[in-house]
């Protein structure tokens, strides 16, 4: 296990939670076809929480955090993303993506443009910042990231790590307020996770709202306020990592616990 | 790890200089052998091969080399062939592309005009220039976006103000998208875009460019579309589809991966029911049955009928060849440009199809390229096209017999012009893999 891809102390200073609610999703149901992948999900993400959603593979946790920005649809229930709910008004659905920032297994950059070009291609054309201030935050994320030098490269020609990082940086330029990440580390060779794990971890004593997909129960551990376990398409346990790695309450927690953290 | 032999044990005392390799292993003499000379079996295949080239070209050259370009008739040609060669000797009469190369370039233009269409290929040669070569300015495609117009005008002629008319028609469509779109979204846009401008060319346009000559009578003469002919005609027909086809058939692509149920459904009728029925019995629809439902009186115009049913035709191949691009992306481009809230036509100009198209260029350019041929086609419907022409020209009693060489040339002709968009196309492969690597 990769525990030991965070190995320096995290600065919990601005980790603050506060009681503005950030996603409310209340009775969300899902379902491909005829199988149900989302059961009765109730989750309330305050301002300033970092969850990690573990589980094994097949229990909907990606889906879960895809219905967040309706990449996507649920069926039944509630989802409310900084008041306002995801319904199949397309308005509400990009003013939404516009405000939550997303990183993916795969990073989904776009090898035709430059680095640069990606991270300022948003701004740009969503939120119509000029082209030259657009340029100016994009440098400020990619230095925030630690690689200003690769700018104006394409993404093929890019490490694993760094086009990670690049994805982002990328999100960062739409100044989100909720990031969702979705497995960022399980396509990386070990040796990469710590850098994408590390700029993770500084968003996160920054204070940004983050939920997380991961099975790094290192960066769960060391981040995360809430640990919540997914198995069936449903929440089957919440709670603060100390209490949820060292006290699980289910059975089911319990195996995969033993399965993940047990070599 | 200790117990080596004594054997094995060695140090080298002498360096060796550098040595040229065998005769047998370099060069030329290791190509024959390697290519040609290898096995029994290939020494034979080399020089049956050989033989038959040699029988090809051995007949074939005295055909090209004895041609004789100076003649007014095939009789002539053929005594001036009997009196320098001998009566048997093989020789090409390529007199009659010398006596008729100006009626095969233009067809049954007038002569005096001849500089409009000619005018008209420099035209279009420098101004579809920087839509080719990105590495020219951008400004200059504002020119390549006049040139339709330009070209309309130099090849038909009639009143300039006719001209500029139909070019208002674009301008009051391009109006209607930027003031409609943001009052009533997208949809109403694109209804007003699309109705305007045909409601303003059948009601406004005609008293208002009449009106407008009266004033200010500036135009060229009017050249009907009948006399049209030989290349020209062609190069018209095959320009004028390539530039449509290839916006009507991205459309066709995006309606048919549509989610919109009835967008799709009609997209992918349109495709399958074009492209399931031959050019041929289209081209025939343009000339004959179009009439039965046009208003009796209204003359549509015949070539503009084959430019569209061309264009159509087309479309649903690159429709199809697109779709394959669209295909070839992976699901997380799309995820990646909806997670950043680009819109969906953004998400489409700015991420999938710069990308769809690239994969797709060698299918679309293999699409031009059979377009451009099957614009031979036309003359079963009467359009003097090369082809057409050659007709024409046997007709007379100066050329009546002769075929190979009018052939051999319009086959070159054809070449050119196919041969350099397949060019075209790998430099244009080739300059975007490196770009995106």
């Amino acid at each position: 296990m990769s525990e030991l891809a965070v190995d320096r102390d995290v600065d919990r200073s601005k980790m603050k939670v506060s009681d503005e609610v950030a996603i409310q999703i209340s009775q969300m149901n899902k379902w491909y076809g005829t199988f149900h992948v989302l059961r009765d999900i109730n989750l309330t993400v305050y301002r300033g929480e970092r969850i990690v959603i573990c589980g094994p593979s097949g229990s909907g946790k990606s889906t879960l955090i895809r219905c967040i920005n309706r990449l996507e649809e649920h069926q039944a229930g509630q989802i409310i993303v900084d008041g306002t709910e995801l319904t199949s008004d397309l308005k509400n659905i990009d003013k939404i993506r516009s405000e939550v920032g997303m990183c993916f297994q795969h990073f989904n950059l776009f090898p035709h443009l430059t680095i640069l070009e990606n991270c300022t291609l948003a701004p740009i054309w969503v939120r119509k910042t000029p082209k030259k201030e657009a340029e100016e935050v994009a440098m400020h994320y990619l230095q925030k990231v630690k690689i200003p030098e690769q700018a104006n490269k394409y993404p093929g020609q890019l490490s694993g790590g760094q086009q990670q990082r690049v994805a982002i940086a990328r999100s960062l330029c739409m100044k989100p307020r909720i990031m969702l990440f979705d497995e960022p580390t399980s396509a990386l060779d070990p040796e990469m996770i710590k850098e994408v794990l590390d700029t993770m971890i500084e968003l996160a004593e920054e204070g940004m709202t983050m939920l997380c997909v991961t099975h790094e129960m290192g960066f769960a551990q060391a981040v995360a306020n809430r640990v919540i376990f997914m198995d069936q398409g449903q929440i089957v346990e919440q709670n603060e990592p100390r209490e949820f790695f060292n006290n699980p309450q289910s059975d089911r927690t319990k195996l995969f616990l033993s399965q993940i953290l047990g070599h | 790890m200790s117990d080596i032999h004594a054997q094995t044990a060695y140090v080298r005392t002498a360096m060796l200089p550098q040595a040229a390799p065998p005769v047998r292993e370099t060069g030329a003499v290791k190509w024959v052998r390697e290519n040609l000379f290898s096995s029994w079996l290939n020494i034979i295949l080399t020089l049956a091969s050989i033989w038959f080239v040699w029988t090809v070209v051995s007949h074939l050259f005295p055909w090209f080399y004895n041609s004789i370009w100076r003649a007014k008739s095939l009789t002539e040609c053929r005594a001036i062939r009997d009196a320098t060669l001998g009566p048997d000797a093989s020789a090409a009469c390529f007199a009659v592309i010398t006596d008729r190369w100006k009626q095969l370039l233009f067809g049954f233009y007038p002569s005096s005009e001849y500089w409009r269409p000619t005018l008209s290929l420099v035209l279009l040669v420098v101004g579809i220039l920087p839509m080719l070569f990105t590495t020219l300015p951008r400004k200059l495609l504002w020119g390549t976006l006049a040139l339709p117009f330009v070209l309309f005008f130099l090849l038909w002629g009639g009143s300039i103000w006719t001209t500029v008319m139909v070019a208002a028609g674009f301008v009051l469509g391009f109006a209607a998208i930027k003031i409609l779109t943001p009052i009533g979204g997208a949809i109403l846009a694109a209804i007003g875009a699309v109705l305007i401008p045909i409601l303003f060319w059948i009601y406004a346009a005609g008293p208002l460019a009449e009106s407008l000559h009266s004033i200010l009578p500036i135009g060229l003469e009017f050249v009907q579309s009948k006399d049209f002919g030989g290349f020209m005609v062609s190069t018209v027909i095959g320009v004028a589809g390539i530039a449509l086809s290839l916006p009507l058939g991205i459309v066709l692509a995006l309606g048919r991966k549509s989610d919109l149920f009835i967008v799709n459904k009609l997209s992918t009728a349109f495709i399958e029911i074009i492209r399931g029925v031959p050019l041929i019995v289209w081209l025939f629809t343009a000339s004959l049955l179009l009439n039965y439902f046009l208003p009796p009186g209204t003359n549509f115009d015949l070539l503009l009928r084959v430019i569209i049913m061309v264009t159509l035709f087309s479309a649903a191949y690159i429709a199809e060849v697109v779709r394959g691009g669209l295909a070839a992306l992976p699901k997380g481009q799309y995820e990646g440009a909806d997670s950043l809230g680009l819109s969906y036509w953004q998400s489409m100009q700015l991420i999938v199809l710069p990308q769809a198209l690239k994969i797709s260029i060698p299918g679309i350019v293999n699409s031009f390229i059979g377009l451009f041929k099957d614009t031979t086609l036309v003359v079963f419907i009467g359009i003097l096209d090369p082809i057409g022409l050659t007709n024409s020209i046997r007709a007379s009693t100066d050329w009546n017999g002769i075929y190979w060489e009018l052939y051999v040339f319009i086959g070159l002709m054809f070449f050119i012009f196919c041969f350099s968009m397949g060019r075209y196309s790998l430099y244009l492969e080739k300059k975007l893999q490196r770009e995106h690597r």
